[in-house]
């Protein structure tokens, strides 16, 4: 049994009359990789907002290794280790690729600037980006934008990484990459927390899934045999589709 | 994956070092306007410097930081009343009192940052004007300093500067022309570090750059500071050179903020380039047009209404963009393998 790298504990959250979270516990065991799905709105983005510290929850705690960080700032969360891409993609417009990731690299991951150069370029080889590295990351497209989120989170050089949809509007062999890349930086010993509406692309890299839904988690499990279930097939209606239609 | 591909990082260009090339030429031939130039030349430029300096100081708190101060009026009168009190009460060199004045502003404006610094947004901006009604009002209450009605430097302290009135003129120049070289180079070099990647992801996505580790609210201090420091020494110089100071002039929203504000928007806000090019198109403006009273003011809005309605990125980022020109090598550029990838 592996112990928790992190925690929500009895996290409530609601947006006027919109429940978002009503007294959810989730644990990430070191070193596994969680898949979290639910309809739109369920509030998926907004949990990750309560992990990273950029959402304040009504009422809960959240636990990094152990330590309580309910009060603790996004910044310093993300050099405890906690990185996430954006589902909507917040890159430094106006700088390039390639500072994009310097600054998550010397910021996040607290190193001085020089020494991160080599990594930065590896990663930016890694995510399919090597070729716009000095392109102003404003001038990008949204697929490209996506992958800078996630070649950026990497940088910080994370314990956790937490990806918001970043398989939306890719295609089958580029799905297939992000896989194989997701699994490769959990091999290296990343806990990881994945949203995901490409669904078959989740349930091929995580280890459990658990389902969100009206505040609540309804489901949780082993992927494919989570997604069977007739509670989550009811509100989750034409699953077996979501893939494709996600794609549109 | 760094086989056998070598990696680097370069911060110039060929645009930049013909910017940096036109900028070294213009500070020689600028520093040898005392030889080449009239008084009321002299005192054009030198009031252009102080405007350069005011625009870029306030284009690294707003454009960069994000802090759309609307009262940094506060700073410069704040500078000039501790230049006039030093001199005046305490016998301190008024070139001395420069630096001073910038110090004794930083210090203030640690205690003012805590409060403003809990406004958010547009109650940021009307918190810092308010800041500066409360500097003018104080200002006004020093009866050393003939309060409402103000005062002038004694000739004592103004003979002090250099003998003959040619000289004095000539210092002043110089002065004013080394600080806005010092300022605008102390800005290149904060944006080439490491706080400049803070700075310039802070510009572009506060979000993203707290989510990626950078500490906005420590960023935002010690520029606030820092500008502050910057501001107020450019205050002592001006009215150095004004002689005379009162709290209406000193503390004046219209002189050291609106037209800052007009210059740092119309030049290009969140570019280093942006307030030299304000300030320039300002200085044609009013050169060309100042005679002509309140329409003056009238064209002055249109030109900034029409600019930011056109070019949102103001004259210098409408050229900068569309011929990758810069002044400045801000830039890292990745460089693998001996090859530049766009």
């Amino acid at each position: 049994m592996t112990s928790s790298i992190l925690t929500l504990s009895k996290i409530s959250k609601r947006f006027g009359a919109v429940v978002i979270a009503d007294g959810i516990d989730l644990a990430l065991a070191q070193g596994e990789a969680l898949g979290i799905i639910g309809p739109n709105g369920a509030g998926k983005t907004t949990l990750f907002g309560i992990m990273t510290g950029t959402v304040p929850p009504d009422a809960g705690q959240v636990f990094f290794d152990g330590a309580d960080i309910t009060r603790t700032t996004p910044e310093r969360r993300c050099r405890m280790g906690i990185a996430r891409s954006f589902q909507i993609p917040q890159p430094f417009g106006g700088m390039t690729v390639f500072e994009n990731l310097v600054v998550a690299a010397a910021f996040g991951g607290g190193k001085r600037e020089r020494d991160v150069y080599a990594r930065c370029a590896a990663l930016l080889e890694q995510c399919g980006l090597a070729d716009r590295a000095n392109r102003q990351a404003g001038s990008l497209t949204l697929l490209d934008r996506k992958r800078l989120e996630l070649a950026r989170a990497l940088a910080t050089s994370p314990r956790v990484l937490l990806l918001d949809e970043v398989a939306g509007g890719l295609i089958e062999h580029e799905t297939a990459a992000l896989v194989a890349l997701v699994k490769e930086v959990r091999a290296s010993g990343v806990s990881i927390i994945w949203i995901e509406h490409v669904v078959h692309a989740l349930i091929a890299a995580v280890d459990r899934l658990v389902v969100l839904h009206g505040g609540a988690l309804i489901a949780e499990g082993a992927p494919a045999e989570v997604i069977r279930r007739p509670q989550v097939a009811e509100i989750y209606m034409g699953m077996e589709d979501l893939g494709i239609e996600a794609d549109a | 994956m760094s086989d056998a591909t070598s990696i680097r990082v370069e911060h110039s260009n060929r645009a930049s070092r013909i910017g940096l090339a036109i900028v070294s030429g213009a500070v020689i031939a600028l520093a040898a306007a005392p030889w080449w130039a009239d008084r009321a030349s002299l005192r054009l430029l030198s009031e252009i410097y102080a405007y350069v300096a005011l625009a870029s100081l306030w284009n690294l708190l707003a454009g960069y930081a994000g802090l759309v101060s609307v009262g940094q009026h506060a700073y410069v009168g704040l500078g000039a009343y501790v230049l006039f009190a030093l001199a005046m009460l305490a016998g301190v060199h008024p070139l001395v009192a420069i630096p001073i004045a910038g110090f004794a502003a930083a210090i203030i404006s640690v205690p003012v940052a805590l409060l403003m610094f809990r406004l958010r947004g547009h109650y940021f901006a009307i918190g810092t004007w308010v800041m500066a009604e409360v500097f003018r009002l104080s200002a006004a209450q020093v009866s050393a300093l003939d309060g409402g009605s103000g005062t002038s430097l004694p000739a004592a302290v103004i003979l002090s500067i250099a003998g003959t009135r040619q000289m004095r003129e000539f210092v002043v120049y110089w002065i004013a022309l080394a600080l806005a070289v010092a300022i605008l180079a102390a800005i290149v070099m904060l944006l080439r570090s490491r706080y400049g990647l803070a700075l310039t992801a802070i510009r572009d996505n506060e979000l993203g750059a707290r989510s990626n580790g950078v500490d906005v609210a420590r960023v935002k201090y010690l520029v606030y500071v820092a500008v502050a420091f910057g501001t107020a020494m450019v205050g002592a110089l001006i009215f150095l050179q004004k002689i005379r100071i009162s709290p209406d002039t000193a503390f004046s929203v219209n002189d050291w903020t609106a037209f800052v504000i007009f210059i740092t928007v119309i030049g290009g806000i969140g570019r280093i380039e942006g307030p030299i090019i304000g300030t320039l198109v300002f200085f044609v403006l009013r050169q060309t047009l100042a005679d002509l009273g309140a329409i003056y003011l009238l064209i002055l809005g249109a030109v900034a209404i029409v600019v930011m309605l056109k070019a949102p990125k103001g004259l210098w980022g409408l050229v900068a963009d569309r011929f990758g020109w810069q002044l400045f090598p801000l830039e890292r550029r990745l460089v693998i393998g001996g090859k530049q990838p766009s």
